[in-house]
Parts: structure tokens; sequence; C-alpha cells
């Protein structure tokens, strides 16, 4: 469990030096104590105390780290069950598996490895491959995981349950730090010396409970091994349901340090389609997977996977937001039309996109609306005809264009007459509802308006 | 040293109002059977701490006019059904769909604007064609959904139709239309739990019973805000298991409609190659929204695609360990 904060000052210098930045070493603790602060910020701290404090302060959930360099993934020191209650904070990396019989092993690695798409301007890819020993042939394995780490640089995880296989393979890679799937029952010690030779990340599988799971995790490591995935065995997707969220919530509200590791699936399993994949694989994005390994790597289902991860751990408390000024599409000019919608990025995106692709030079401005949609700002009252008309007077827009033609977002149609009178002289448009629409308003209705001036 | 582990279990002391849907010939209705939601007493399928009496189910989206609108992937997906409500909705009940949701689109006054008799007609049709229950949509306009609405609940009385959408500014007609021919209503609230809260008290003063009230609480598309949809589903149910009696109500999510209006559904062409093949795209950003919805709590999601109906299904039942 962790400490109190009265626990934690009792191993503290307690001479309130205060080069911590806080006023007393009480009130340090008292952070320490609720994870807000490091104690790497006390300069005095004694080696004995730390020790103590920094088993005790540990996070809840390791980080694990597999691969180096740009391809590293860290995976691990979630803090909640719900994103609400504050955010999830290390995204699971998305695999796709390839078996080492599999003719065009590498040529399918490269393409999975190299994938990547933008969206709302980051950068989304698949974290990297998975190899299987299918083969149950160690010179076979060696040679594909071999073939594979040279035809691409992504983030590696080896599968084999046989020892010989592993060591045959892992000489060549190890400077990668791939993940080693995985140690059971019957082969841990053997997969212990592996990792431990190798300075790699160990997966542990354990099927038959929980309670002989958390054994076997404590046996590796005791032998030395601290990196550890856990893979619970469940392959159904109810199972692996009930068996993910236990484990979280056994490592974050029990704090039991023998399954405070990330955890490691394979969607593909229990599904009867690649649709059903896709489908079980969002539960895992959603419900506390690590490592999330792929049987089908279509780039139209991971786009969907990718946003759908980008989804869920985008930080609730800070929306993503866009500066809110005037922004400008193509050659505008004075009769250019002037749209209006919310700083909310995903709101601001859509628009944008559509107006780039109607082609018609258009002045789009952004209104503070604290990071909410359209809709959602409007009912919370941060999008209101105040709020748009002090946006539309400061951002200049008058100076750029010799109309006096403002186009409101269709959802908030009611607030054109406000408009009107916090703008004298301007008129209030109802343009359309959705983004959707937005190129065809440009590019047919816009002129009919500007025509009958 | 063998280590036991006791697994930990939550016990709430709250659960979900069952909602029946439909009504047999012995209830005053016409249908072969009835569809009951809600009634969990635990998180989404963690059935190991809790019940889930009656299991999330999907809906099927029909519109009573061609959507010319919609992806050029779902058109051509249902073919010529979508040319008669009546062959669309048999052909989703042949699909799998538990519920049609029923889209009364005809009455759009910015559109054909069919009159509110037409409309009801429309609906008797359905009924007639189909021995599932019915969730029956005005245009989206409140003036006309209230005299659309309305028109339907007195034609189709004791049918036990799921009407929609009440919010919070156009509530009372539905309501009132509801009370009085023995139907449920569907109120919307914008992705905020105490105006969904705010809501159903509003419905339930009038008299209506909260085990015939719907929560919709605006679903937000894959990758346009479908995270506060989740989060505030995760936080409605959590009211309700905890006891919170305006949250208790069970949640349906118009998941067709938010996936497959997003360009990710419906361009082909002047899109980055990363974006893989549209149909498949747009089926992924369908389906994956409907798990999201399920898993943050959803009671009902209400599908566009037709293959996304047996999919979800199966999805449905194998969370639930069937």
């Amino acid at each position: 469990m962790g400490l109190s904060g009265l626990e934690i000052y009792k191993q503290l210098p307690k001479t309130n030096c205060k080069e911590c930045g806080m006023p007393t070493c009480l009130a340090f603790a008292m952070k320490l104590a609720a994870k807000q602060a490091e104690l790497s910020a006390c300069p005095y701290v004694s080696d004995a105390a730390k020790q103590a404090l920094d088993a005790a302060s540990a996070p809840p959930i390791r980080l694990v780290t597999v691969g180096v360099g740009d391809q590293k993934l860290e995976v691990g020191n979630e803090t909640v069950m719900f994103r609400h209650d504050k955010t999830f904070y290390h995204a699971p990396g998305i695999f796709a598996r390839v078996k080492d019989n599999q003719a065009d092993a590498a040529a399918a690695a490269k393409t999975i490895a190299d994938y990547k798409v933008e969206r709302v301007g980051l950068q989304m890819a698949a974290a990297g491959v998975a190899v299987e020993n299918a083969s149950g042939d160690a010179a076979t394995f060696a040679a594909a995981v071999q073939d594979v780490a040279q035809a691409c640089d992504g983030a590696l995880i080896l599968l084999s349950k046989d020892p010989a296989a592993m060591a045959a393979a892992l000489p060549a890679v190890a400077d990668r730090k791939p993940l080693i799937y995985a140690a059971d029952a019957e082969n841990w010690q053997a997969m212990v010396e592996l990792a431990k030779k190798h300075s790699c990340p160990l997966a542990v599988r354990e099927a038959g409970s929980l309670s002989a799971l958390a054994s076997l995790a404590e046996q590796v490591t005791k032998a030395g091994v601290a990196d550890i995935v856990l893979d619970p065995g469940a392959r159904s997707a109810a199972a692996n349901l009930a068996a993910f969220t236990q484990l979280r919530r056994l490592a974050l509200r029990k704090n039991l340090r023998l399954v405070g590791y990330p955890l490691i699936g394979f969607p593909g399993e229990a599904a009867a389609s690649a649709e059903e994949e896709t489908a079980f694989a969002g539960q895992q994005v959603m419900k506390y997977g690590g490592f999330i390994v792929l049987d089908h790597f279509d780039p139209a289902s991971i786009y969907a996977l990718l946003t759908l991860r980008l989804n869920i751990y985008t930080d609730p408390q800070k929306p993503i937001q866009v500066k809110p000024e005037i922004y400008a599409f193509g050659e505008v000019d004075q009769n250019s039309p002037v749209l209006v919608t919310t700083n909310f990025s995903i709101t601001y995106f859509s628009v944008a996109g559509e107006v780039e692709a109607s082609g018609v030079p258009t002045y789009l401005i952004v209104s503070d609306a604290e990071g909410l949609s359209v809709l959602t700002a409007w009912a919370a009252g941060k999008f209101d005809a105040e709020k748009i008309a002090k946006t539309v007077k400061a951002c200049g827009i008058a100076d750029k264009v010799s109309h006096r033609y403002i186009v409101l977002p269709g959802y908030v149609s009611t607030l054109s007459g406000e408009v009107e009178e916090e703008l004298p002289g301007w008129k209030a448009l109802v343009g359309p509802r959705e983004a959707v629409d937005i190129s065809p308003y440009l590019r047919r209705t816009w002129p009919t308006i500007v025509g009958k001036r | 040293m063998p280590v036991t582990v006791e697994v930990p279990t939550e016990k709430w002391a709250g659960k979900v109002i069952e909602v029946k849907l439909g009504a047999t010939k012995e209830e005053g209705g016409s249908r072969a059977g009835t569809v009951t939601v809600g009634g969990e007493t635990t998180l989404p399928f963690l059935t190991f701490e809790g019940g889930i009496p009656n299991q999330p189910v999907v809906a099927a989206e029909v519109w009573d006019v061609e959507p010319a609108d919609w992806s050029p992937v779902l058109l051509e997906a249902w073919g010529n059904a979508v040319k008669d409500p009546v062959v669309w909705a048999q052909q989703a009940a042949a699909l799998g769909a538990k519920l049609i949701a029923l889209k009364l689109r005809s009455t759009d006054p910015d559109g054909q604007n069919a009159s509110p008799a037409e409309a009801a007609a429309t609906v008797k049709r359905v009924l007639a064609a189909v021995d599932l229950p019915l969730l029956v949509y005005g245009p989206g306009q409140a003036e006309k959904d209230n005299d659309v609405l309305v028109a339907v609940a007195e034609a189709s009385a004791g049918e036990r139709l799921a009407l929609g959408l009440c919010e919070q500014s156009n509530y009372r007609t539905i309501v009132a239309a509801c009370l009085g021919n023995g139907h449920v209503a569907i109120g919307r609230a914008p992705i905020d739990v105490n105006m969904q809260k705010q809501l159903n008290i509003l419905m339930s003063d009038m008299g209506l019973p909260l085990d015939r009230i719907l929560m919709d609480p605006t679903t937000g598309g894959l990758g346009y805000g479908i995270e506060y949809t989740y989060s505030v589903m995760e936080r409605l149910r959590f009211g309700a298991l905890q006891g919170d009696r305006m949250t208790q109500l069970p949640l349906i999510n118009t998941v067709g409609e938010e996936a497959w209006r997003q360009k990710e559904a419906k361009a082909a062409e002047g899109v980055p190659e990363a974006w893989g093949d549209l149909a498949k795209r747009g089926l992924s950003w369908e389906m994956l929204t409907a798990t999201s919805m399920l898993e943050a709590g959803s009671d009902i999601v209400v599908l566009r695609h037709p293959n996304s109906i047996g999919i979800i299904n199966g999805v449905i039942a194998k969370l639930m360990g069937r």
C-alpha cells in the first residue's frame, strides 16, 4: 500500500530547508503521498530512506520500455481505472503478427512498420511487428527474426515458447530491446536467463488463475527480471475483459506489486473475422491493453483503431485547441466569405478541411470557446453572440473584406439576431449545420447572396 | 511460495431501470415479442460481479425516403431496399436487428414536407410488415417533430413505440403523446451528465414513468469527440449503479448516423492512401463507434450498415460470454 504523508515525513531530514520548493518537509511529504512530487527533489534524503520510500512510492503499474530510439514504446504508469478520473497516460502499442514460416514475412513486416497516418496534426503509427515461431524450428525462427529486423525499424515482439528458439533469435536483435514472449510455468527459468543476459523485457503467461499468474510473476521478479508484461491467457473477449479489469484493479486499488505491469492481448485469437478482431482490439484500447497484437493488418481498420486510441488517450482536462484568430484559405480578397466556428481542434479541422476542399477562398474566424465543439460550447454558454462579436471585432476582419456578412454554424442559427445587435452594420447568415455541407454552401449558396448585393 | 490473489469485485447498490419496448397482442399491440433493455447491476460486460439480465441490442436505422446524401458505401450495400421502408425494415430484421429505428425524414419541411398523416400511415405499414418493436424519429425540426410524432403516437396507440427526440427546449408535446398512447420517449441532452439528468426530471415530472424513458447522451463520432460521449456515459452509468435515480435509465446511441456522416466514411478520393479502402474504412468507423458506446454502457446501438448488424450482434454475444 502507498505510504501516508506522515509515514513519509518520518523518513525525511525534517530540516525544512525549502530546497525541494516546498515550505516544509511535512508539506513535501504530503505532496509525495499525493504523488504530486518526486523524492529526487529532496537533495538531503538518506540512502536508507530513499530505498524505503522508493519501494513504497514506485508507480503501481511499472513503466516498461520495448524498442529503442525513435521506435521506443513505453507502456504502463497508469493511475486510474476510468479516463474521467484523471487521464490515461501511455497509449497501447499496436503490433501485427507475422509468422517465421510465412514466405513474405519481411515484406509484411515492412508494410506494418512503415504505416503512418496523420490526424489533427499528430502522427499515428503501429508500434511494430510480432514475429511468431510458428515453424517450431529454432533456425527458421532466428532467420525470420533477423530478416524482419533488417526490413523494418519498428519495435519487436518475439513469440515462442521454446527457449532454444528464443536463444537462437535473440543475439541478432537484442540491441533493439524486443519483448520476449513468453515465460510460462514450464520454461520460465530459461526465459528469465535469456531476458537477463540480453537485458530485454519479458512477458509472463499463465492462464490458470490470477493467483497462478501472480505467483509466476513473483518467481520471475525474484530471479532478477524487473521489466515484465503480463498475459493472463484469457482469450475470449469476455474473459479477457474480466482478467484485464481485475489485474488493473489489483494493481491500482490493492497496490499489488506482483501484478503491477502492462498487459498484452491478442484480440484476433477470439475473433471470428477481421472485423471482430478490430472490435475486440478497440475494446482492449479502452480497457487496459498495453500491447495489442493483431492478426490482420489493413490500413482501413488500423486507421480507425489508431483514431480510437488517440481519442481515448486524450486528456479529458485538456481538450485539444487551436489558436483563436482569423485563418485564411486560398487566395482570399475583399469579397471572400467569412465563416465563424469554435476553437475545438476537431471542429476546426472538420471545417477547415471542407473549406479547403471547396476551393473557394475563405476567411475562417475561430472564436475562443474553451476547446468545445459548436453545440456543446453553445449549450455551455461559451459560444454566444457576445463572444462571437468580440472575436470579430478583435481579429480585424472588417479591414480585410468590403462586405459585412458573417456566416454562423447552422446549429446556432438562433444566435443570428443577437449577433447582428452586437455587431452593428453586419448581417449574420445561417450556414450549414454539418461541416460536410460547407462546400456546396460556399460554391452555390454564397454566390447568390453576394450576387443580390 | 505460491501467492493467493483475491479477485477484487465491486458490489453496487443501484440498478439500471428496465424499459420494455413493443407490445404483443395481449398487451394491446401487435408485436410478436417485446425487447427489454436495462436492468444492469454491474458495469458493461463485467458479469463476474453483477447481473446483465438484458444484453445490449442492435437497432437498424431505416428511412421513409431514399437517403440520397448517405455514404455511397451504405447505398451500395442496401441496394434497392432503401427505396421502400417496408422492404428495408424486413431486410434489417432478417439480418438480425432486434429493433427498427424508423426515421420519418419525408416530413422534413425543407424536403418533401410530407404530412403527419402520411407519416403515421408509413409507421403502420412498417408495423404490419415486421414484428419487431419500433423506434420512431421525426424529421429533427422541433415544430414538425411534434406534429408528426403526435399523429404517429395516436395512430399506433398501444404499440409501445419509442418516440424521439425530446430535448430540453422541446419535450412537452412528445412526452404528452407518449403518456396518452402508451409509448416510450427518447430524451437527448448535449453530452452532459447534469443536462441529461435535468431532462429526465422534466420529462418524468409530466407524469411519464422512468421505465418509459430512454437516454440519448448525443453520440460523438469516432475521431469527432467520441471520447466526450464515452466518458459522460461512463459517469452516467456510474451514477446509476451508485443509486442516483435520474441516471438509471437505459442508454441509446445513434452510432450509424454519427459514424457515416464523417468524411472518413464517405470519401473515396482525395484522401491519404493510409486511410485504406473506403468500404472497409466506413464499416470500421461504425463498428468501433458502436464497440466504444457498448463498452461505455450503451443499451441500444442504432446502426446503418447491413453488415454491422451481424458483426455487432456477434461482438455483443462474445462480450457477454455467450
